[in-house]
């Protein structure tokens, strides 16, 4: 499709966690690669996103969310109910569930237009839909396939019947009555129970599908109840193939959508806000309030814990956020936040924050610390050197950089030289830059560049607020306090490994 | 019967718990690479080499005594690998025939249990033959001790005995049982009836004449048989029981000799490698815990030394030196070094061969790595935070003679913080008892230590040469106060195209 590219460069996925943001909304829905490539893929295009922005809007209505997945719901069990069709051989099974999945298809369609009508729709896309649904169901096809749909489903459930089996021969007759075998077995024994013994006891279990002999039973029965299996069969060829294509494909959308909220809702309910980013085209003024890692929000609020949420904005000729401060400070986090916003703003997705502008790039390069590689045998500082220098010159002034703590295994005078040489690239190339280093004189390389810093609680130095501000670096850094948190300082030491 | 071939006349335990630390090991010392060779495409021999090199002997008599054993075993290869072959047979046989589980019907059970019985016993009489065969080839304790084993608890009564019994098991089954089958197209709610009031039903139903139909399996389809026989008597629960309980114990003792054989055939198939590859392959020489000493000569990394070509091995005499440091340029092989340290301290621990020409070093309780690492996917932590958090984890574990691998470690702050946050744990460590390997680009942190305590640690240092190529050998050395980064970023060509700048490389 024209306006789109994958941008799923897993190094750069996985930096950002957004690989866990995805896998959380993909988790194991059956349109999993759908929803998977929905969330990976870059739409440049504003309208192809506005409109997603309002189907979305429209199914933040919480009843109309519910009446959706329950549609959804349903939905998925006609679909695993004729997926099941093709693996029976026998007939008289398919018929039973071919039966099924019509009743569930039936009724997801009507609880569904049920639901529609009573709802304010604004969005292009339901609004649409809203109305071929109406004609569907006024259709008097789809009445016939509910009515006689009841009718075959009251006639079966009114029938019982009876197996008897003499070694390798079986017979089938209608129920007589006979009384409960294993009652009577178990008051006959009764008597003899002194207490606890361990179970041996096998249970039944209906065997997964049908068994030949199961088949044969079923035809037998079948025989019994001739006016019954014959309405049966007459049903199923009349209706095959009822699940209208367009009702299908409108269910198949709907789970990205689904997917996505789902994953969300927890998030609003603990008073997180989402909001639908202004993509302004061209402009650098990028902002975000009230805006967080979503996928660490969710992980914290799935434990009950609280989410810190920052903010950051650059005004023109501002396009560079170099972050610096305490160590555990949400430097980290607030990098990955940045290049979330902007991942999830091209696919449609409401965004974490109460308000936002964001750009449309055209590719987003990260860079974290990696783990060392034996096979890397030209050594950890010379792969970074070689991976950010492959980003850099393939990045565009429309390009968004993202590095975290690149040159911490080498020494101070390096990593303030490298640091240096990237700014100066990402400068010279006027590209949005997030830039997180313990290295606090590169704050302030130029008027381009913003300071933010990690945050500590005051009088507290091990304390972390996880917030991080627009100010100046300060060049205060906590490892001390930290070691002491941890109990790792040498008098602690002392105490912890003495005799 | 047991086989105690991994420790003498003690049994090998595959579910006890690793320490808490052994995935750090695994990951820093790359010992998957070694622990693939072991395994040669067998994941069974590699847990078990993985789970014999993390459960470090301490003793050095302990040691030697595998030390035996596996010397045995090198010299008599296709003998072990033939009981080896006969333990993973005898239980392939078993896993090819009917099987049987404990939720499973009892007519099941117990003709699973009598074909398992049968597969098991008759490898009994080839694993015999070899002990009959081979004894008189091995020296080692362990070995010897286990075929005259072999030879005395399968004689030739107790064979016959056996034989008695399986034909005893056979059992005849011949139980009818009516029942219900509720409503759907399939049967459901299946109600066990007693077959006895046909009159009564015929009575009510009055005029209506009775329709019954009904068909035969044919007598050669299994799986029909087997649905009927779900539906069929359960009341042979006891000497189902009984079988299934042997055929556990007899298939648990091979699993007991594959799992004593298979740390010995995976030491075989990594030293098969290692020899193709021309790698120097020696025992080492075990000492205890105290007083600390540590020698080796061409000592090479095993992980690496199975990957590349041309791996360079490194002499240090730490005798009496309870801290090493190691410096210098980047790819100058530090890790590698302390790689090769950690990984051969382990194989010497668990009686294996190192890849040395020699090696003397004490024994330690347990080896520690606290290697730098990538950001926690799991996001709780910060970089410092991470890496006090895991060194905090293992002040909580760490005793006397134990040895402690730091690479990198505490530079995730700026250099003069990560310095100072380093002595202190490394003078705590080593006021412990405990031998410390760190390889450090902190100069601050390792010139102190040149400083105040030149006499008690080693410095090696990975040297640069002249024309900014790296090797690969340690030499002894102080460290400097240089860093290669900007030679790096000029020589790959930069992304300023500013070019090579001469004032940098000079």
């Amino acid at each position: 499709m024209a306006g789109l590219s994958d941008q799923r460069d897993p190094a750069a996925v996985s930096d950002l966690n957004f690989d866990q943001i995805v896998e959380a909304v993909a988790r194991d829905h059956e349109q999993r690669d759908m929803i998977t490539a929905l969330l990976c893929q870059q739409v440049r295009d504003p309208a192809t996103i506005c409109y997603r922005q309002e189907v979305f809007r429209d199914l933040q209505d919480l009843s109309l969310f519910q009446a959706a997945v329950e549609f959804a719901e349903q939905m998925r069990q006609v679909r695993v109910h004729l997926d099941q069709l093709r693996k029976m051989s026998s007939g008289r099974q398919r018929e039973g569930w071919f039966l099924d999945a019509a009743a569930i298809y039936c009724d997801a369609i009507r609880s569904l237009a049920v639901s529609l009508e009573g709802q304010t729709i604004t969005s292009r896309g339901l609004t649409a839909f809203r109305d071929y649904l109406a004609g569907y169901i006024a259709s008097s096809e789809f009445d016939r396939l509910c009515k006689d749909a009841a009718d075959r489903k009251s006639d079966l459930a009114a029938i019982t019947y009876q197996v008897r089996i003499k070694g390798l021969r079986v017979e089938v007759s209608r129920h007589d009555d006979e009384p409960d075998y294993s009652a009577e077995i178990q008051k006959t024994f009764e008597r003899f129970r002194q207490g606890a013994v361990q179970d041996y006891q096998v249970q039944y279990r209906i065997w997964p599908g049908m068994t030949h002999v199961g088949a044969q039973i079923a035809e037998l029965v079948a025989r019994l109840y001739t006016e019954e299996f014959t309405a049966l069969t007459a049903y199923c060829r009349e209706h095959a193939g009822f699940a209208d294509m367009v009702i299908r494909r409108f269910d198949r959308e709907l789970q990205f959508y689904l997917a996505y909220l789902d994953y969300i809702r927890p998030l609003l309910a603990a008073g997180l806000a989402f909001c639908y980013p202004d993509l302004a085209a061209g402009s650098k003024d990028v902002f975000a309030r009230d805006t967080f890692d979503l996928a660490l929000a969710a992980k914290l609020i799935s434990q009950g814990k609280p989410v810190v949420i920052n903010q950051f904005h650059l005004a023109e000729p501002e396009r560079v956020i170099v972050v610096s401060g305490p160590n555990q400070g949400g430097k980290t986090t607030f990098a990955r936040t940045f290049g979330q916003l902007h991942r999830l703003a091209c696919t449609g997705c409401p965004v974490p924050g109460s308000a936002a502008r964001l750009y449309v790039y055209d590719q987003m390069f990260t860079h974290f610390e990696r783990e060392e590689d034996l096979d890397d045998l030209t050594g950890k500082l010379e792969g970074d050197l070689l991976r950010i220098q492959k980003a850099l010159l393939a990045a565009t002034s429309d390009s968004i950089v993202i590095m975290n703590e690149i040159f911490t295994s080498t020494t101070v005078a390096d990593a303030r030289f490298l640091g240096e040489k990237v700014l100066a690239k990402v400068i010279e190339l006027d590209l949005l830059c997030i830039y997180v280093t313990f290295i606090d004189e590169l704050a302030s390389v130029g008027p381009t560049v913003v300071s933010m810093t990690s945050t500590i609680v005051p009088g507290n130095p091990a304390e972390r607020t996880y917030k991080v501000v627009r100010k100046p670096a300060d060049g205060l850094a906590y490892a001390l306090a930290l070691a002491g948190k941890h109990g790792v300082t040498y008098p602690r030491l002392k105490e912890r490994l003495g005799p | 019967m047991k086989a105690h071939l991994l420790y003498r006349g003690a049994d090998f335990d595959v579910l006890a718990d690793l320490s808490g630390h052994s995935d750090d090991l695994i990951q820093d010392l790359e010992l998957t690479t070694v622990l693939r060779a072991m395994a040669a495409g067998d994941k069974f021999l590699y847990q078990i080499s993985a789970r014999v090199i993390l459960t470090s002997l301490t003793e050095p008599g302990a040691i030697r005594y595998r030390q035996q054993v596996l010397a045995d075993c090198i010299a008599q290869p296709d003998i072990i690998r033939q009981m080896y072959s006969l333990a993973v047979a005898a239980l392939e046989d078993k896993r090819r025939v009917w099987g049987y589980w404990p939720s499973q019907r009892p007519t099941s059970i117990l003709s699973g249990a009598v074909s398992q019985l049968e597969v098991l016993v008759s490898r009994l009489h080839d694993l015999r033959q070899v002990a009959d065969d081979h004894l008189a080839k091995f020296s080692s304790d362990g070995l010897v001790t286990l075929l005259r084993s072999l030879q005395q608890d399968l004689d030739d009564e107790y064979f016959d005995t056996l034989s008695a019994h399986l034909k005893q098991l056979r059992f005849r089954n011949g139980e009818l049982l009516s029942m219900q089958l509720g409503q759907d197209n399939s049967g459901v709610n299946y109600v066990l009836r007693s077959g006895s009031s046909r009159r009564r039903w015929k009575e009510r139903i009055g005029l209506e004449s009775r329709s019954v139909y009904s068909f035969s399996i044919a007598s050669r389809d299994d799986a029909g048989a087997q649905v009927l026989e779900d539906m069929a008597s359960r009341g042979i629960n006891l000497v189902a029981n009984a079988a299934a309980q042997s055929a556990d114990h007899l298939s648990s003792y091979y699993t007991m000799l594959r799992s004593e054989l298979a740390f010995y055939v995976g030491c075989l198939n990594l030293h098969d490698q290692l020899s193709a590859r021309g790698q120097p392959v020696a025992f080492p020489d075990p000492y205890p815990a105290s007083p600390a000493v540590f020698a080796c000569e061409d000592l090479r990394d095993t992980s690496l030394a199975l990957r590349r070509e041309n791996v360079i091995g490194n002499e240090v005499d730490a005798n009496g030196k309870p801290l090493v440091i190691v410096t210098g340029a980047n790819s100058g092989g530090k890790s590698t070094f302390l790689r090769s340290i950690g990984l051969s301290r382990l194989m010497m621990q668990a009686g294996m061969f190192v890849t040395a020409r020699s090696l003397r070093a004490s024994t330690c309780p347990q080896v520690f790595t606290h290697f730098i690492r990538e950001e926690d996917p799991a996001m709780i932590s910060g970089r410092l935070d991470e890496e006090l958090s895991r060194m905090s984890g293992i002040a909580s574990e760490i005793t006397p003679h134990s040895m402690i691998l730091f690479n990198e470690s505490f530079a995730a702050t700026n250099e003069l913080e990560g310095s100072e946050i380093g002595r202190q744990v490394v003078n705590a460590l080593l006021e412990a008892d405990i031998s410390v390997f760190f390889v450090t680009h902190q100069f601050d942190f390792a010139d102190s230590f040149r400083r105040l305590q030149p006499d008690t640690t080693l410095f090696l240092r990975a040297p640069r040469q002249a024309d900014g190529k790296r090797t690969y050998k340690l030499t002894v050395a102080d460290p400097l106060p240089t860093s290669y980064g900007q030679d790096i970023y000029y020589r790959i060509g930069g992304w300023l195209g500013e070019g090579r700048d001469p004032a940098a490389s000079g």
